[in-house]
């Protein structure tokens, strides 16, 4: 008896079919097509040019880069949903109430009772911890409602989503404090002499922090594991609550840096606009990199890619001069194709067509 | 804050005005107050209502002779329902600000059927003006108007407008964007991105973004409130664009944020019009005359609005008139 | 096609990526007759039945129908309507709605059928069956059985000339086996041919007219129930001559001697899960058991002691020392490992692969900032998939695709690696084929050899017997009986099962 019986069939088809069931299939997928469709369309989607900004500092100008400008701050978050999701197997739809609190508390602590100081009453290093934990308890209220109260995830973020944005507002008495140091434009805008966006940067130390946590940590384990199972779980001496309390609470983290970034965008917060409908597209990455919005298995990278893609999308749509209030009509086909090419069947039909193409393919070269 | 000293000398006119009449007038209730019910939107709607709704808290109070109730609500079934209570609660006056054009008539009828006088405030309504005493309003066509009329004294060699628009549909939204578009046609100016960015900074930021990034030449920006101009300045800095007062950018605001007026004031941006959300002297005035038993010219009473230009505005301006 | 056949399959091919399913097999089913499937977990039983009823597309062969001449089927819809009509082992009716609307859900014929008629109308079927039921009653209010034979009541009412049970019986008692064989024996004199597959020997022979055996998805043959006794059919499903079952006990090394230390023990252990508060210990290298019917608190006290439940009084004591085992982490650090009896609820992590379902429990042990390299986790599956020779592409095949023997065997496999003093196999045999039983068996006796503790439970009776030597009876969530040495035979278990006279 073979302890493992793979008997070989055909290794051509086999590789082929493993290929069409990887996760990252899809947001690769995705990506190649918005990218052939944007060169046969205008190739000078993806020149870059150097130039420099108002303030004489030298920065990076082109579509990819305004693609890996803004689409960094929809990583971050595509980071926390992802957990949230394979853990609770649903999602967080309060993240753009969220960032909304949480930038509105970063500026409360910067402006202090003023809401426009001269200087800065507190180092923004200080605020920006405050805005953590803050995001942290909010994060921390919606995973305690999911997994100790056992509401569903939709339902206990619908409160925070529905209240976040007028809790946002009364945390600076519903003025608009606007920061008029430079230092913290510079984590939504450049650092000087550093010519690609600091959101970037932001988002490739939240990459690696995730990678090693994921890597050094069991927390993969774990949230895969209640994800799917949680009564096994438990019984191989997982706490499935805490699990789920984790990933909500992590979210949070990851809603304070994506505050921190779209505040020093504008050094300023409009409490109703910022990051409308982000929750959205959060969710859209993690299914676009192939995750089931049901939970279980994940795939961080391809949750990662996902947010690229859409923000890839998103910009596409702008240079086409989409109008900007039909933006979501074309993610919604976008969303239906996935959901369409996702489904097992659709799966399992494309690769049976494959195989059957390269096996023609063969036949045809091998004369009999 | 000056901001909050602006509206205290509002306050302190009405205070002078409703004094004045109160001490003559017929107040009917046994306080002598004269009872007030004021249904608004929500304050955190925009920075505007905030404004708006800090107006009216600080001019209907009792000092100044009102016993004045307050409700706000985003909704219009919801409106209609505290229109309901405060006519049972046998107020003076009806103040109303709605928030749907549609659905008041029977409403407003029942009010005329109880003595309570109907004043409409910033926004109108689909319903006879038999059911109300007069409504307060900014003419959203007119800031169009002013604005453009501005632009095109500026005498520009060639106009490359962006044009940044409001949530399509609104009333702001079309004032602002019509007689722009229509001068845009006669005069042969060319507007070389149309895009709604939905009152939103972030959106009006990756908007000019995009144009930028396509190599479009353009030498407007026309932003359809304060907060998607400073989003498309944003992106004009990140790419050294330079704009303001005899630069390369033409930059155009609304709603006359005081942050959008200081940025006026400094040159960075060209024009900014207002839109006035300061209504409460016009209606303490209207009750007034109400009260006084005289009767009104016109139903409907315009706010003044100015437009302001980079050039001319004062300090004064920006205290007297920033939100 | 024969005479009295109903269904003829004929040289069926079916592969999968990597695996051949199945290889020129036949099978013929005659009207009126009960045949049993026979075969090991992974010869190729299932993917014959969902072949024929169109689950899967047939590679190769063809299947004949009586009347219909040969067919294709795409859907099991399909198959029903030729009249193959299947009932699985898991149920898959709507537990939310009535029995009758059960039964006629989603059948074209009846939508505009009046709640009266159907009521009814479902009430004579049942009643022509023997099935005692309200059509009326919510499908889930009723107990397994019954919803099993909603389930054929079904099927029947739907003129099927071929019914498929897929493992019927696995979560039934004994008497609700003896209705269900009731109701099979109905059906046959009907005229309907049955396919029943089935891991339980004695069952078969039962009720069964002729047998048709799969070994390593091909077809060893076809028997009628008389020219097959029993110890060549277990032979011919293996493929080999069976050391005769009975002898494990005596050819396994036996365990040394009662004085050994007390590795585990409890007094007034009590959960929340309707069980009285009971006494219990075990001592090293001691294999015993828990006995009762189903329902009689077994499985509740073994979750008790793994602290798997809601622990509500008792004082534990693990090789002497006292400790508080609330949560199964706290069993777990004390040396307790627990293989859980509903595996597909509360043991398998469906979509994780082999590897990670069986590094899982020492991982927990092993504290959240320690992560086994990818390296020694694949170390460490490998070393289980040699040893218990668990059948499985690759370590990285996700477990839910392999055979329920074989994902036992990898539950058994996470747990052995913690390298627990004590293990508690809870039905660690039930559904899985009768080769697996066996070795499951023989590595308990071998475990215990080596010192282990093994609480082990099973509804087979002469399983626990071969295995045992100290058997724990219950009844109605309490202990009525500890039976040991010459006490443990099939009759004395049975008696005080039943509250008789060894108590």
């Amino acid at each position: 008896m073979s302890k493992m019986s793979t008997k070989p069939v055909s290794k051509g088809g086999q590789l082929l079919s493993s290929i069409l069931h990887h996760q990252l299939i899809i947001p690769i997928a995705a990506l190649l097509l918005l990218t052939v469709f944007n060169l046969i369309a205008d190739p000078s989607f993806f020149r870059i040019t150097l130039g420099t900004n108002s303030a004489g500092h030298p920065v990076l100008s082109g579509y990819l880069i305004t693609i890996i400008d803004y689409g960094s701050e929809l990583a971050i978050l595509a980071i926390g949903m992802t957990l949230v999701t394979a853990a609770s197997g649903g999602q967080d739809i309060s993240v753009g109430a969220g960032i909304a609190i949480s930038g509105s508390v970063l500026l409360r602590v910067l402006c202090g009772t003023e809401s426009r100081p001269e200087t800065l009453q507190a180092p923004i290093i200080v605020a920006f911890l405050v805005c953590v934990v803050v995001a942290m308890i909010f994060g921390a209220f919606n995973g305690a409602l999911v997994a100790y109260f056992k509401i569903q995830p939709m339902v206990a973020t619908l409160i925070l989503f529905t209240a976040g944005r007028s809790i946002a507002a009364w945390i600076n008495n519903n003025e608009l404090p606007i920061v008029s140091d430079e230092t913290f434009s510079f984590f939504g805008g450049y650092i000087p002499g550093i010519p690609i966006p600091t959101p970037f940067f932001i988002a490739l130390i939240c990459f690696v922090i995730t990678w090693a946590v994921l890597k050094f940590t069991t927390l993969g384990l774990y949230v895969q594991s209640v994800g799917i199972n949680e009564k096994t779980s438990r019984l191989n001496g997982l706490n499935p609550e805490m699990i789920k309390f984790i990933t909500y609470v992590l979210l949070g983290l990851c809603v304070a840096v994506c505050g921190l970034i779209k505040v020093s965008r504008l050094s300023t917060i409009n409490y109703s606009v910022i990051a409308k409908d982000i929750e959205m597209d959060a969710i859209l990455a993690v299914a676009l990199g192939g995750n089931a919005l049901s939970g279980g298995k994940f795939n961080m990278g391809a949750s990662i890619l996902g947010a690229y893609v859409i923000q890839f999308l998103t910009t596409t749509l702008y240079k086409f001069d989409v109008q900007s209030d039909a933006l979501s009509a074309y993610k919604a086909v976008v969303v239906i194709l996935l959901v369409v090419l996702s489904a097992p069947v659709v799966r399992e039909k494309l690769s049976s067509l494959l195989k059957l193409a390269t096996s023609r393919l063969r036949s045809a070269k091998s004369p009999t | 804050m000056s901001t909050w000293k602006k509206v205290l000398g509002v306050v302190l006119t009405a205070a002078v005005c409703s004094v004045g009449f109160v001490g003559c007038g017929n107040a009917k209730n046994d306080s002598g107050l004269i009872k007030v019910g004021i249904i608004n939107n929500d304050p955190n709607e925009s920075g505007y209502r905030t404004a708006n709704v800090n107006d009216l808290k600080n001019t209907f109070t009792e000092e100044n002779g009102f016993d004045a109730q307050f409700s706000y609500s985003l909704k219009n079934d919801e409106q209609i329902s505290f229109a309901q209570k405060f006519i049972q609660d046998e107020v003076d006056y009806l103040l109303l600000s709605a928030a749907d054009t549609a659905g008041w008539d029977s409403v407003l009828q029942d009010a005329k059927n109880a003595g309570v006088k109907v004043i409409l405030f910033d926004r109108t309504i689909d319903a006879s003006p038999d059911l109300y005493e007069a409504s307060v309003v900014s003419d959203m066509n007119k800031e169009g108007e002013t604005a453009v009329e501005w632009l095109k004294n500026q005498n520009l060699d060639k106009y490359e407008i962006i044009h940044l628009q409001g949530v399509m549909g609104t009333a702001a939204q079309k004032g602002r964007s019509g007689s722009l578009t229509d001068t845009a046609s006669q005069l042969g100016w060319d507007i070389v991105s149309q895009q709604t960015a939905e009152w939103n900074a972030e959106k009006a930021q990756q908007i000019v973004q995009s144009a930028i990034d396509a190599g479009k030449s353009f030498n407007v920006i026309y932003a359809e409130n304060d907060d998607m101009a400073k989003g498309a300045v944003a992106a004009l800095d990140k790419a050294n664009i330079s704009h303001g007062v005899g630069k390369d950018v033409i930059v155009m605001g609304f709603d006359c944020n005081r942050w959008a007026l200081e940025e006026l004031k400094a040159g960075n941006w060209n024009y900014d019009g207002q839109c006035n959300p300061f209504q409460s002297s016009y209606i303490v005035n209207i009750i007034e005359k109400l009260e006084n038993g005289e009767t009104l010219a016109d139903k409907t009473i315009v706010m003044d609005e100015k437009g302001f230009d980079a050039a001319t505005i004062t300090d004064e301006d920006v205290s007297n008139y920033g939100i | 096609m024969q005479e009295n056949s109903v269904l003829e399959l004929r040289g069926i091919y079916k592969s999968f990526p990597g695996v051949k399913a199945l290889q020129n097999v036949d099978f013929t089913l005659r009207r009126g007759e009960i045949h049993a499937l026979m075969g090991e977990n992974g010869a190729g039983k299932s993917t014959l039945i969902k072949v024929l009823t169109g689950v899967y597309p047939k590679d190769g062969g063809t299947i004949h129908v009586k009347d219909k001449g040969s067919v294709v089927f795409h859907s099991p819809q399909e198959a029903q309507n030729a009249g193959i009509s299947t009932v699985y082992q898991e149920i898959s009716l709507c537990p939310n709605l009535s029995v009758a609307e059960n039964m006629y859900i989603g059948r074209g014929e009846k939508q505009l059928l009046s709640w009266k008629k159907m009521n009814a109308d479902a009430g004579k079927v049942l009643e022509s069956l023997g099935i005692n039921v309200k059509p009326t009653q919510q499908l889930a209010s009723c107990s397994i059985a019954v919803q099993q034979m909603v389930a054929i009541a079904r099927a029947v009412d739907m003129d099927c000339s071929v019914l498929i049970l897929d493992e019927p019986t696995s979560s039934l008692d004994e008497s609700e086996v003896a209705k269900l064989f009731k109701l099979m024996r109905q059906l046959k004199e009907r005229g309907v041919g049955i396919i029943f597959v089935t891991h339980f020997l004695d069952q078969v022979y039962e009720v069964c007219d002729r047998i048709t055996v799969l070994r390593d998805s091909k077809l060893v043959g076809e028997y009628s129930i008389q020219e097959l006794p029993r110890v060549q059919l277990v032979s011919k499903m293996l493929g080999k001559e069976l050391d005769d079952m009975a002898d494990i006990k005596n050819s396994a090394p036996e365990s040394k001697n009662n004085k050994d230390e007390i590795v585990y023990e409890a007094a007034n252990l009590c959960s929340s899960e309707g069980i009285r508060p009971f006494d219990f210990h075990i001592r090293s290298g001691e294999v015993n058991g828990f006995t009762g019917l189903l329902g009689s608190g077994r499985s509740e006290s073994v979750r008790a002691i793994f602290g798997a439940d809601k622990v509500t009084s008792g004082e534990v004591k693990v090789k002497g020392r006292s400790v508080k085992i609330r949560k199964p982490l706290d069993a777990m650090k004390n040396g307790i490992a627990y293989l859980p009896e509903d595996r597909k609820r509360d043991g398998i992590v469906g979509d994780l692969s082999v590897k990670d379902n069986i590094i899982l429990a020492l991982q927990v042990k092993n504290g959240f900032f320690k992560p086994f390299s990818k390296k020694k986790a694949i170390e460490f599956a490998e070393k289980y998939i040699e040893m218990l020779d668990v059948k499985t592409a690759s370590v990285n095949t996700p477990i839910k695709s392999l055979s329920g023997g074989n994902q036992q065997k990898v539950i058994l496999g996470r747990w052995l690696l913690t390298e627990p003093d004590y293990l508690i196999l809870d039905e660690p045999t039930r559904g899985i084929d009768v080769g697996t039983k066996v070795d499951i068996q023989k590595l308990v006796l071998k475990l215990a050899s080596e010192g282990m503790s093994v609480t082990f439970i099973s509804s087979e009776t002469d399983e626990m017997l071969r295995t045992c030597s100290r058997l724990i009876v219950m009844r109605d969530g309490k202990q009525v009986g500890e039976l040991t040495g010459e006490q443990l035979t099939q009759t004395t278990v049975m008696n005080t099962i039943a509250g008789g006279s060894a108590k």
